[in-house]
Protein backbone atom coordinates (compact mmCIF):
# COMPACT_ATOMS: atom_id res chain seq x y z
CA UNK A 1 0.00 0.00 0.00
CA UNK A 2 1.61 3.28 -0.58
CA UNK A 3 1.03 6.21 1.35
CA UNK A 4 -1.40 7.70 -0.68
CA UNK A 5 -3.33 4.17 -0.50
CA UNK A 6 -2.63 4.13 3.45
CA UNK A 7 -3.88 7.95 3.42
CA UNK A 8 -7.12 7.92 1.94
CA UNK A 9 -8.03 4.49 3.33
CA UNK A 10 -11.88 3.06 2.05
CA UNK A 11 -13.31 3.90 5.64
CA UNK A 12 -11.98 7.57 5.56
CA UNK A 13 -13.50 7.84 1.62
CA UNK A 14 -16.85 6.63 3.18
CA UNK A 15 -17.14 8.84 5.75
CA UNK A 16 -15.94 11.70 3.63
CA UNK A 17 -19.09 10.69 1.12
CA UNK A 18 -21.84 10.02 3.47
CA UNK A 19 -20.30 11.57 7.40
CA UNK A 20 -22.49 10.62 10.35
CA UNK A 21 -23.89 12.87 12.92
CA UNK A 22 -23.74 15.71 10.12
CA UNK A 23 -26.27 17.52 11.54
CA UNK A 24 -27.17 20.27 13.97
CA UNK A 25 -28.16 20.08 17.52
CA UNK A 26 -30.27 23.14 17.57
CA UNK A 27 -30.20 23.30 21.84
CA UNK A 28 -27.20 21.57 22.16
CA UNK A 29 -25.65 22.79 25.89
CA UNK A 30 -22.13 23.65 24.25
CA UNK A 31 -20.79 24.20 20.45
CA UNK A 32 -17.42 25.15 19.26
CA UNK A 33 -15.90 25.77 15.49
CA UNK A 34 -12.77 25.10 14.13
CA UNK A 35 -11.48 27.21 11.62
CA UNK A 36 -8.61 26.81 9.05
CA UNK A 37 -8.12 29.89 7.32
CA UNK A 38 -5.12 28.93 5.16
CA UNK A 39 -7.81 26.46 3.40
CA UNK A 40 -10.95 27.80 4.45
CA UNK A 41 -12.10 24.64 6.17
CA UNK A 42 -14.63 25.24 8.69
CA UNK A 43 -16.55 22.71 11.27
CA UNK A 44 -18.73 23.16 14.07
CA UNK A 45 -19.02 20.95 16.56
CA UNK A 46 -21.94 20.48 18.71
CA UNK A 47 -22.64 18.47 22.36
CA UNK A 48 -24.73 17.67 24.44
CA UNK A 49 -24.04 16.49 27.52
CA UNK A 50 -25.94 14.54 30.39
CA UNK A 51 -23.87 15.49 33.25
CA UNK A 52 -20.47 14.46 32.46
CA UNK A 53 -21.70 11.79 29.42
CA UNK A 54 -21.57 13.26 26.08
CA UNK A 55 -25.04 11.89 25.23
CA UNK A 56 -25.19 13.45 22.10
CA UNK A 57 -22.48 14.62 19.68
CA UNK A 58 -22.89 16.23 15.84
CA UNK A 59 -21.08 18.42 13.50
CA UNK A 60 -21.43 20.60 10.23
CA UNK A 61 -19.05 22.15 8.42
CA UNK A 62 -17.04 21.39 4.60
CA UNK A 63 -14.20 20.80 4.15
CA UNK A 64 -12.17 17.84 2.55
CA UNK A 65 -12.03 13.92 2.51
CA UNK A 66 -9.81 14.07 5.99
CA UNK A 67 -11.33 17.18 7.53
CA UNK A 68 -15.09 15.21 6.98
CA UNK A 69 -14.35 11.86 7.78
CA UNK A 70 -12.40 12.91 11.05
CA UNK A 71 -15.26 14.73 12.21
CA UNK A 72 -17.76 11.70 11.23
CA UNK A 73 -15.92 9.13 12.98
CA UNK A 74 -14.67 11.74 16.31
CA UNK A 75 -18.49 12.01 16.90
CA UNK A 76 -19.23 7.91 16.46
CA UNK A 77 -16.06 7.45 18.74
CA UNK A 78 -16.52 10.01 21.55
CA UNK A 79 -20.33 9.58 22.23
CA UNK A 80 -20.76 8.24 25.48
CA UNK A 81 -17.76 8.72 26.89
CA UNK A 82 -16.94 10.74 29.95
CA UNK A 83 -15.07 14.07 29.73
CA UNK A 84 -12.17 12.27 30.78
CA UNK A 85 -12.29 9.46 28.23
CA UNK A 86 -12.94 12.27 25.59
CA UNK A 87 -10.49 14.37 26.60
CA UNK A 88 -7.45 11.17 26.59
CA UNK A 89 -9.10 10.07 23.39
CA UNK A 90 -8.28 13.94 22.15
CA UNK A 91 -4.57 13.72 22.91
CA UNK A 92 -4.27 9.58 21.32
CA UNK A 93 -5.67 11.27 18.30
CA UNK A 94 -3.23 14.01 17.95
CA UNK A 95 -0.44 11.51 18.73
CA UNK A 96 -1.01 9.51 15.86
CA UNK A 97 -1.59 11.90 13.45
CA UNK A 98 1.55 13.64 13.96
CA UNK A 99 3.56 10.54 14.85
CA UNK A 100 4.30 11.89 18.53
CA UNK A 101 4.09 9.39 21.08
CA UNK A 102 3.44 11.11 24.77
CA UNK A 103 2.99 7.91 26.17
CA UNK A 104 -0.74 7.52 26.20
CA UNK A 105 -1.22 4.58 24.64
CA UNK A 106 -4.50 2.22 24.62
CA UNK A 107 -7.13 1.70 21.83
CA UNK A 108 -7.91 4.09 19.29
CA UNK A 109 -10.11 1.67 17.44
CA UNK A 110 -11.72 2.45 14.29
CA UNK A 111 -9.94 6.03 14.32
CA UNK A 112 -6.42 3.77 13.45
CA UNK A 113 -7.32 4.34 9.61
CA UNK A 114 -5.80 7.94 10.50
CA UNK A 115 -2.82 6.37 10.98
CA UNK A 116 -1.73 7.51 7.12
CA UNK A 117 -1.90 11.06 7.57
CA UNK A 118 1.36 11.10 9.75
CA UNK A 119 3.28 11.16 6.37
CA UNK A 120 1.41 14.25 4.83
CA UNK A 121 2.76 17.13 7.55
CA UNK A 122 0.38 19.51 5.66
CA UNK A 123 -2.73 17.53 6.65
CA UNK A 124 -2.09 16.70 10.11
CA UNK A 125 -4.20 20.27 10.51
CA UNK A 126 -7.42 18.73 8.49
CA UNK A 127 -7.30 15.79 10.74
CA UNK A 128 -7.46 17.70 13.77
CA UNK A 129 -9.55 20.62 12.94
CA UNK A 130 -12.68 18.77 14.08
CA UNK A 131 -10.79 17.50 17.17
CA UNK A 132 -9.73 21.02 18.46
CA UNK A 133 -13.16 22.24 18.15
CA UNK A 134 -14.11 19.47 20.33
CA UNK A 135 -11.87 20.23 22.88
CA UNK A 136 -12.75 23.79 23.39
CA UNK A 137 -16.70 22.87 22.97
CA UNK A 138 -16.43 20.44 26.00
CA UNK A 139 -14.03 22.91 28.14
CA UNK A 140 -17.00 25.08 27.39
CA UNK A 141 -15.59 28.01 25.23
CA UNK A 142 -17.62 29.50 22.43
CA UNK A 143 -16.34 31.11 19.79
CA UNK A 144 -13.83 29.72 16.84
CA UNK A 145 -10.81 28.16 17.13
CA UNK A 146 -8.08 28.41 14.82
CA UNK A 147 -5.89 26.16 13.63
CA UNK A 148 -3.16 29.24 13.17
CA UNK B 1 1.53 21.59 -33.38
CA UNK B 2 2.22 25.54 -34.10
CA UNK B 3 4.81 25.99 -31.32
CA UNK B 4 7.33 27.34 -34.19
CA UNK B 5 7.16 30.98 -32.62
CA UNK B 6 7.19 29.77 -29.44
CA UNK B 7 10.60 29.61 -27.24
CA UNK B 8 13.10 26.82 -27.58
CA UNK B 9 11.61 25.38 -24.29
CA UNK B 10 13.89 22.53 -23.92
CA UNK B 11 17.18 25.20 -24.06
CA UNK B 12 15.24 27.62 -21.87
CA UNK B 13 14.31 24.91 -18.82
CA UNK B 14 18.19 24.14 -18.57
CA UNK B 15 18.20 27.93 -17.54
CA UNK B 16 16.15 27.00 -14.47
CA UNK B 17 18.04 24.80 -11.68
CA UNK B 18 15.29 24.44 -9.85
CA UNK B 19 13.14 22.85 -12.60
CA UNK B 20 15.60 19.44 -12.40
CA UNK B 21 14.69 17.83 -9.15
CA UNK B 22 12.66 14.75 -8.46
CA UNK B 23 9.78 14.94 -5.92
CA UNK B 24 9.08 11.55 -4.25
CA UNK B 25 11.46 9.97 -7.19
CA UNK B 26 8.87 11.40 -9.87
CA UNK B 27 10.16 14.68 -12.01
CA UNK B 28 8.77 17.96 -10.86
CA UNK B 29 5.89 19.23 -12.61
CA UNK B 30 5.90 22.86 -11.49
CA UNK B 31 2.31 24.20 -12.61
CA UNK B 32 2.11 26.44 -9.85
CA UNK B 33 3.59 29.59 -11.14
CA UNK B 34 0.69 31.94 -10.70
CA UNK B 35 2.09 31.34 -7.05
CA UNK B 36 5.62 32.79 -7.59
CA UNK B 37 8.03 31.13 -10.88
CA UNK B 38 11.05 29.58 -11.03
CA UNK B 39 14.17 31.85 -11.37
CA UNK B 40 16.74 31.29 -14.15
CA UNK B 41 20.29 31.08 -13.29
CA UNK B 42 21.10 34.68 -14.92
CA UNK B 43 18.74 36.06 -11.64
CA UNK B 44 20.75 33.80 -8.93
CA UNK B 45 24.15 34.57 -9.87
CA UNK B 46 23.22 38.37 -10.62
CA UNK B 47 21.99 38.14 -6.90
CA UNK B 48 24.87 36.04 -5.55
CA UNK B 49 27.19 38.88 -7.83
CA UNK B 50 25.66 41.61 -5.68
CA UNK B 51 26.61 40.20 -2.22
CA UNK B 52 30.19 38.47 -3.40
CA UNK B 53 31.51 41.08 -5.43
CA UNK B 54 29.45 44.51 -4.71
CA UNK B 55 28.19 44.57 -1.46
CA UNK B 56 27.62 48.06 -0.44
CA UNK B 57 24.30 50.66 0.53
CA UNK B 58 23.12 52.70 -2.80
CA UNK B 59 23.04 56.56 -3.24
CA UNK B 60 25.13 56.83 -0.20
CA UNK B 61 28.89 56.13 -0.72
CA UNK B 62 31.90 57.72 -3.00
CA UNK B 63 33.51 54.55 -2.58
CA UNK B 64 33.74 52.51 -5.58
CA UNK B 65 31.35 49.70 -4.17
CA UNK B 66 28.63 52.16 -3.51
CA UNK B 67 28.64 53.37 -6.47
CA UNK B 68 28.61 49.83 -8.53
CA UNK B 69 25.83 49.47 -6.90
CA UNK B 70 23.73 52.27 -7.17
CA UNK B 71 24.71 52.33 -11.15
CA UNK B 72 23.05 48.54 -11.03
CA UNK B 73 19.84 49.06 -8.80
CA UNK B 74 19.06 51.82 -11.42
CA UNK B 75 19.83 50.22 -14.18
CA UNK B 76 17.05 47.54 -12.75
CA UNK B 77 14.83 51.02 -12.66
CA UNK B 78 15.61 51.74 -16.37
CA UNK B 79 14.81 47.83 -17.21
CA UNK B 80 11.72 48.15 -15.55
CA UNK B 81 10.44 51.08 -17.19
CA UNK B 82 11.65 49.53 -20.55
CA UNK B 83 9.55 46.64 -20.14
CA UNK B 84 6.15 48.70 -19.04
CA UNK B 85 7.49 51.12 -21.74
CA UNK B 86 6.67 53.88 -18.95
CA UNK B 87 7.96 57.70 -20.16
CA UNK B 88 10.47 58.03 -17.09
CA UNK B 89 12.69 56.53 -14.96
CA UNK B 90 11.39 58.38 -12.48
CA UNK B 91 8.13 56.78 -12.32
CA UNK B 92 8.92 53.22 -11.59
CA UNK B 93 8.92 52.72 -7.58
CA UNK B 94 10.65 49.58 -6.06
CA UNK B 95 8.35 48.14 -3.32
CA UNK B 96 8.13 44.63 -2.25
CA UNK B 97 5.84 43.57 -4.46
CA UNK B 98 1.93 44.50 -5.27
CA UNK B 99 0.37 44.27 -1.90
CA UNK B 100 2.89 46.60 -0.70
CA UNK B 101 1.79 48.65 -4.23
CA UNK B 102 -1.75 48.70 -3.49
CA UNK B 103 -1.47 49.77 0.53
CA UNK B 104 0.93 52.92 -0.97
CA UNK B 105 -1.29 54.06 -3.42
CA UNK B 106 -4.21 54.09 -0.93
CA UNK B 107 -2.42 55.51 1.88
CA UNK B 108 -1.03 58.03 0.31
CA UNK B 109 -3.25 58.88 -2.67
CA UNK B 110 -6.20 57.57 -1.45
CA UNK B 111 -5.79 59.08 1.94
CA UNK B 112 -5.26 62.71 0.82
CA UNK B 113 -8.02 62.54 -2.64
CA UNK B 114 -10.96 60.69 -0.95
CA UNK B 115 -13.52 61.82 1.85
CA UNK B 116 -16.79 60.89 3.11
CA UNK B 117 -19.50 59.21 0.44
CA UNK B 118 -16.58 59.02 -2.50
CA UNK B 119 -16.34 55.49 -3.63
CA UNK B 120 -13.61 53.48 -4.66
CA UNK B 121 -14.39 50.61 -6.96
CA UNK B 122 -13.19 47.09 -8.13
CA UNK B 123 -14.12 43.71 -9.77
CA UNK B 124 -15.55 40.55 -8.18
CA UNK B 125 -12.25 38.86 -8.92
CA UNK B 126 -9.70 40.92 -7.03
CA UNK B 127 -6.85 39.11 -5.32
CA UNK B 128 -7.61 40.10 -1.49
CA UNK B 129 -4.66 42.18 -1.63
CA UNK B 130 -6.45 44.64 -4.04
CA UNK B 131 -9.74 44.25 -1.85
CA UNK B 132 -8.85 44.59 1.68
CA UNK B 133 -5.93 48.16 1.42
CA UNK B 134 -9.45 49.90 0.04
CA UNK B 135 -11.70 48.16 2.73
CA UNK B 136 -9.42 49.73 5.48
CA UNK B 137 -9.28 53.49 3.60
CA UNK B 138 -12.84 53.16 3.49
CA UNK B 139 -12.65 53.02 6.89
CA UNK B 140 -10.30 55.87 7.45
CA UNK B 141 -12.28 58.52 5.14
CA UNK B 142 -15.86 57.24 5.01
CA UNK B 143 -15.45 56.42 1.32
CA UNK B 144 -17.33 53.43 -0.25
CA UNK B 145 -16.21 50.71 -1.96
CA UNK B 146 -18.09 49.11 -4.68
CA UNK B 147 -17.90 45.99 -6.58
CA UNK B 148 -18.45 45.31 -10.58
CA UNK B 149 -20.04 41.48 -10.76
CA UNK B 150 -18.13 38.64 -13.01
CA UNK B 151 -20.25 36.30 -15.12
CA UNK B 152 -20.23 32.67 -15.27
CA UNK B 153 -17.51 32.87 -17.30
CA UNK B 154 -15.29 34.79 -14.96
CA UNK B 155 -15.32 37.99 -16.81
CA UNK B 156 -16.27 41.21 -15.95
CA UNK B 157 -19.53 42.94 -16.54
CA UNK B 158 -18.79 45.69 -18.56
CA UNK B 159 -21.90 47.27 -18.99
CA UNK B 160 -22.12 46.85 -14.45
CA UNK B 161 -19.02 48.82 -14.43
CA UNK B 162 -19.77 51.55 -16.84
CA UNK B 163 -23.56 52.25 -14.75
CA UNK B 164 -20.88 51.80 -10.84
CA UNK B 165 -18.91 54.05 -12.07
CA UNK B 166 -21.01 57.03 -11.01
CA UNK B 167 -20.27 60.99 -9.98
CA UNK B 168 -18.93 59.56 -6.52
CA UNK B 169 -16.38 57.52 -8.13
CA UNK B 170 -13.03 58.83 -7.53
CA UNK B 171 -10.78 55.38 -7.81
CA UNK B 172 -10.97 52.26 -10.45
CA UNK B 173 -8.51 49.49 -8.76
CA UNK B 174 -8.20 46.19 -10.80
CA UNK B 175 -6.18 42.97 -11.51
CA UNK B 176 -4.77 42.97 -15.57
CA UNK B 177 -5.57 39.65 -15.02
CA UNK B 178 -7.49 37.70 -12.40
CA UNK B 179 -5.10 35.12 -10.50
CA UNK B 180 -7.74 32.74 -9.73
CA UNK B 181 -9.35 32.49 -13.18
CA UNK B 182 -7.04 33.53 -15.62
CA UNK B 183 -9.39 36.18 -17.00
CA UNK B 184 -7.55 39.12 -18.44
CA UNK B 185 -9.34 42.45 -17.82
CA UNK B 186 -10.26 44.59 -21.19
CA UNK B 187 -7.54 47.12 -19.37
CA UNK B 188 -7.29 49.97 -22.11
CA UNK B 189 -11.46 50.40 -22.63
CA UNK B 190 -11.28 50.51 -18.42
CA UNK B 191 -9.30 53.30 -18.41
CA UNK B 192 -10.76 55.24 -21.29
CA UNK B 193 -14.03 54.66 -19.53
CA UNK B 194 -12.66 55.85 -16.17
CA UNK B 195 -11.10 58.68 -17.56
CA UNK B 196 -13.53 60.34 -19.44
CA UNK B 197 -15.15 60.32 -15.77
CA UNK B 198 -11.86 61.84 -14.50
CA UNK B 199 -11.60 58.90 -12.45
CA UNK B 200 -7.56 57.45 -11.71
CA UNK B 201 -7.06 53.48 -12.17
CA UNK B 202 -4.47 51.33 -10.13
CA UNK B 203 -4.11 48.04 -12.83
CA UNK B 204 -2.82 44.87 -10.35
CA UNK B 205 -0.41 43.55 -12.67
CA UNK B 206 0.73 40.75 -10.76
CA UNK B 207 -0.71 38.53 -13.12
CA UNK B 208 -0.33 40.21 -15.97
CA UNK B 209 3.23 41.35 -16.53
CA UNK B 210 4.65 38.39 -16.59
CA UNK B 211 2.94 37.04 -19.72
CA UNK B 212 1.74 40.10 -21.72
CA UNK B 213 3.32 43.07 -23.25
CA UNK B 214 2.29 46.15 -20.90
CA UNK B 215 2.56 49.28 -22.35
CA UNK B 216 1.46 51.80 -19.66
CA UNK B 217 1.59 54.77 -21.52
CA UNK B 218 -0.61 53.09 -24.43
CA UNK B 219 -3.29 51.93 -22.01
CA UNK B 220 -2.68 55.08 -19.97
CA UNK B 221 -3.12 53.87 -16.96
CA UNK B 222 -2.62 56.04 -13.63
CA UNK B 223 -1.06 53.58 -11.37
CA UNK B 224 0.42 49.54 -12.83
CA UNK B 225 2.10 47.33 -10.19
CA UNK B 226 3.82 43.86 -10.68
CA UNK B 227 5.66 41.50 -8.49
CA UNK B 228 9.38 40.34 -9.50
CA UNK B 229 8.82 36.87 -7.97
CA UNK B 230 6.14 35.71 -10.80
CA UNK B 231 8.26 37.20 -13.46
CA UNK B 232 11.13 35.06 -12.49
CA UNK B 233 12.88 37.18 -10.33
CA UNK B 234 13.67 37.22 -6.27
CA UNK B 235 10.78 37.52 -4.01
CA UNK B 236 10.30 40.61 -1.75
CA UNK B 237 10.71 43.16 -4.86
CA UNK B 238 8.52 44.41 -7.00
CA UNK B 239 7.64 48.03 -9.30
CA UNK B 240 4.69 50.85 -8.83
CA UNK B 241 4.53 52.46 -11.74
CA UNK B 242 3.04 55.73 -11.55
CA UNK B 243 2.34 58.74 -13.61
CA UNK B 244 4.89 61.14 -12.51
CA UNK B 245 2.48 64.42 -12.35
CA UNK B 246 0.50 61.78 -9.37
CA UNK B 247 3.47 60.69 -7.93
CA UNK B 248 5.10 64.26 -7.18
CA UNK B 249 1.43 65.16 -5.78
CA UNK B 250 1.63 62.32 -3.55
CA UNK B 251 2.90 62.60 0.33
CA UNK B 252 5.67 59.81 1.54
CA UNK B 253 4.45 56.80 2.03
CA UNK B 254 7.08 55.64 4.84
CA UNK B 255 9.45 58.16 6.34
CA UNK B 256 13.19 57.52 7.08
CA UNK B 257 16.40 57.66 5.22
CA UNK B 258 16.90 57.81 1.13
CA UNK B 259 12.93 59.97 1.11
CA UNK B 260 14.46 63.62 2.30
CA UNK B 261 15.62 66.20 0.51
CA UNK B 262 16.71 67.70 3.85
CA UNK B 263 16.33 67.72 7.25
CA UNK B 264 16.19 69.83 10.08
CA UNK B 265 13.97 69.80 13.21
CA UNK B 266 12.19 73.19 12.07
CA UNK B 267 11.27 71.36 8.79
CA UNK B 268 11.99 68.54 6.54
CA UNK B 269 11.88 68.14 2.83
CA UNK B 270 10.96 65.20 0.64
CA UNK B 271 13.03 64.10 -2.46
CA UNK B 272 11.40 63.86 -5.39
CA UNK B 273 10.12 60.61 -6.63
CA UNK B 274 10.97 58.01 -6.85
CA UNK B 275 13.36 58.35 -3.70
CA UNK B 276 10.09 59.92 -2.54
CA UNK B 277 8.28 56.42 -1.69
CA UNK B 278 11.87 54.49 -0.99
CA UNK B 279 12.79 55.56 2.39
CA UNK B 280 15.25 53.47 4.48
CA UNK B 281 17.75 50.74 2.78
CA UNK B 282 15.61 49.28 -0.48
CA UNK B 283 16.17 45.13 -1.13
CA UNK B 284 19.44 46.00 -2.99
CA UNK B 285 19.69 42.39 -3.96
CA UNK B 286 15.90 42.20 -4.99
CA UNK B 287 16.13 45.19 -7.17
CA UNK B 288 19.88 43.87 -8.94
CA UNK B 289 17.73 40.14 -9.50
CA UNK B 290 15.01 41.54 -10.54
CA UNK B 291 16.66 43.59 -13.41
CA UNK B 292 18.57 40.56 -14.58
CA UNK B 293 14.98 38.63 -14.54
CA UNK B 294 13.45 41.41 -16.88
CA UNK B 295 16.15 41.17 -19.34
CA UNK B 296 15.88 37.78 -19.05
CA UNK B 297 11.94 37.61 -20.23
CA UNK B 298 12.82 40.55 -22.49
CA UNK B 299 15.48 38.51 -24.32
CA UNK B 300 12.91 36.15 -25.07
CA UNK B 301 10.39 38.53 -26.18
CA UNK B 302 6.73 38.57 -24.00
CA UNK B 303 5.03 38.15 -27.29
CA UNK B 304 6.89 34.45 -28.37
CA UNK B 305 5.58 34.33 -23.87
CA UNK B 306 2.24 34.85 -25.38
CA UNK B 307 1.85 32.62 -28.12
CA UNK B 308 3.77 29.73 -25.92
CA UNK B 309 0.95 29.76 -23.04
CA UNK B 310 -1.85 30.57 -25.31
CA UNK B 311 -0.75 26.67 -26.78
CA UNK B 312 -0.14 25.46 -23.38
CA UNK B 313 -3.73 26.92 -22.31
CA UNK B 314 -5.57 25.73 -25.29
CA UNK B 315 -3.80 22.30 -25.07
CA UNK B 316 -4.82 22.37 -21.34
CA UNK B 317 -8.23 23.12 -21.71
CA UNK B 318 -8.77 20.50 -24.43
CA UNK B 319 -7.04 17.88 -21.44
CA UNK B 320 -9.09 18.79 -18.81
CA UNK B 321 -12.46 18.66 -20.76
CA UNK B 322 -11.54 15.24 -22.17
CA UNK B 323 -12.21 14.30 -18.27
CA UNK B 324 -16.17 14.20 -17.63
CA UNK B 325 -15.73 15.08 -13.32
CA UNK B 326 -13.82 18.49 -14.19
CA UNK B 327 -15.16 21.49 -14.07
CA UNK B 328 -13.40 24.55 -15.06
CA UNK B 329 -14.15 27.65 -13.04
CA UNK B 330 -12.76 30.47 -15.13
CA UNK B 331 -13.21 30.22 -19.13
CA UNK B 332 -13.13 33.96 -20.49
CA UNK B 333 -12.14 34.45 -23.73
CA UNK B 334 -9.10 36.39 -23.11
CA UNK B 335 -6.94 34.40 -20.34
CA UNK B 336 -3.43 33.61 -18.62
CA UNK B 337 -2.51 30.56 -18.50
CA UNK B 338 -4.73 29.78 -15.20
CA UNK B 339 -6.71 26.42 -15.20
CA UNK B 340 -9.15 26.38 -12.32
CA UNK B 341 -11.11 23.45 -11.82
CA UNK B 342 -12.95 21.38 -9.45
CA UNK B 343 -13.26 17.52 -9.62
CA UNK B 344 -16.36 16.21 -9.06
CA UNK B 345 -16.53 14.62 -5.23
CA UNK B 346 -13.03 15.28 -4.41
CA UNK B 347 -12.13 18.54 -2.55
CA UNK B 348 -9.21 20.81 -3.74
CA UNK B 349 -7.15 19.32 -1.05
CA UNK B 350 -7.38 15.99 -1.02
CA UNK B 351 -6.36 16.28 -4.93
CA UNK B 352 -3.79 18.68 -4.26
CA UNK B 353 -2.42 16.04 -1.95
CA UNK B 354 -2.05 13.24 -4.36
CA UNK B 355 -1.11 15.19 -7.42
CA UNK B 356 1.94 16.36 -4.85
CA UNK B 357 2.83 12.58 -4.96
CA UNK B 358 2.82 12.51 -8.75
CA UNK B 359 5.78 15.26 -8.42
CA UNK B 360 2.83 17.81 -9.62
CA UNK B 361 2.96 20.65 -7.67
CA UNK B 362 -0.34 22.85 -7.58
CA UNK B 363 -2.17 25.29 -5.67
CA UNK B 364 -5.35 24.27 -4.02
CA UNK B 365 -7.35 26.43 -1.60
CA UNK B 366 -9.08 29.95 -2.07
CA UNK B 367 -6.57 31.70 -4.30
CA UNK B 368 -6.38 34.76 -2.03
CA UNK B 369 -10.08 35.36 -3.81
CA UNK B 370 -12.24 34.26 -1.35
CA UNK B 371 -15.34 36.50 -3.60
CA UNK B 372 -14.29 34.44 -6.46
CA UNK B 373 -14.72 30.91 -5.28
CA UNK B 374 -18.05 32.18 -3.27
CA UNK B 375 -19.57 33.54 -6.61
CA UNK B 376 -18.67 29.88 -8.30
CA UNK B 377 -19.80 28.64 -5.16
CA UNK B 378 -16.91 25.86 -4.27
CA UNK B 379 -14.82 26.34 -1.22
CA UNK B 380 -11.76 25.92 -3.29
CA UNK B 381 -10.28 25.24 -6.47
CA UNK B 382 -7.40 23.12 -7.49
CA UNK B 383 -5.16 25.58 -9.96
CA UNK B 384 -2.54 24.73 -12.32
CA UNK B 385 -0.74 27.85 -13.89
CA UNK B 386 1.73 27.91 -16.87
CA UNK B 387 5.09 29.91 -16.89
CA UNK B 388 7.52 29.75 -19.91
CA UNK B 389 9.10 26.34 -19.50
CA UNK B 390 6.01 24.47 -19.04
CA UNK B 391 5.63 21.78 -21.36
CA UNK B 392 2.53 20.04 -23.33
CA UNK B 393 3.79 16.85 -21.70
CA UNK B 394 3.84 18.48 -18.04
CA UNK B 395 0.32 19.02 -18.85
CA UNK B 396 0.01 15.43 -19.77
CA UNK B 397 0.68 14.59 -16.29
CA UNK B 398 -1.11 16.69 -14.84
CA UNK B 399 -4.48 15.41 -16.83
CA UNK B 400 -2.78 11.79 -15.78
CA UNK B 401 -2.73 12.88 -12.19
CA UNK B 402 -5.89 13.74 -12.16
CA UNK B 403 -7.32 10.59 -13.35
CA UNK B 404 -5.56 9.12 -10.65
CA UNK B 405 -6.81 11.15 -8.57
CA UNK B 406 -10.20 10.37 -9.45
CA UNK B 407 -8.89 6.59 -9.09
CA UNK B 408 -8.06 7.09 -5.58
CA UNK B 409 -11.54 8.02 -4.77
CA UNK B 410 -13.45 5.64 -7.11
CA UNK B 411 -11.60 2.59 -5.49
CA UNK B 412 -14.04 2.59 -2.92
CA UNK B 413 -17.20 4.03 -5.21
Amino acid sequence: MDDVQELYQEMIIDHSRSPRNSREIPDAGRSAEGYNPLCGDRVRVFVEMDGDIVRDIAFQGSGCAISTASASLMTEAVKGMDTTAASELIGRFHDLVTGESRGGGGDIGKLRVFGGVRNFPARVKCAVLAWHALRRALAGDVGTVSTE
Amino acid sequence: MTRAAGPDIERLRADFPGLERQIYGKPLVYLDNAATAQKPRVVIDAVRRYYEEDCSNVHRGVHVLSQRATERYEASRAAARRLINAAHNEEIVFVRGVTEAVNLVAQTYGRTQLGDGDEVLITAMEHHSNIVPWQILCEQTGAMLRVVPIDDSGEMIFSEFERLLGSRTRFVSIAHASNALGTVNPIDRVVSVAHAQGVPVFVDGAQGAPHRPVDVQALDCDFYAFSGHKLYGPTGVGVLYGKLGLLEAMPPYQSGGEMIESVSFGKTTYARPPHKFEAGTPNIAGVIGLGAAIDYVTTIGLESVVLHERDLLDYGTRALRQIDAVRLIGTARDKTGILSFAIDGVHPHDAGTILDREGIAVRTGHHCAQPVMDRFGVPATTRASFGIYTTREEIDALAAGIRKVIEVFARHG
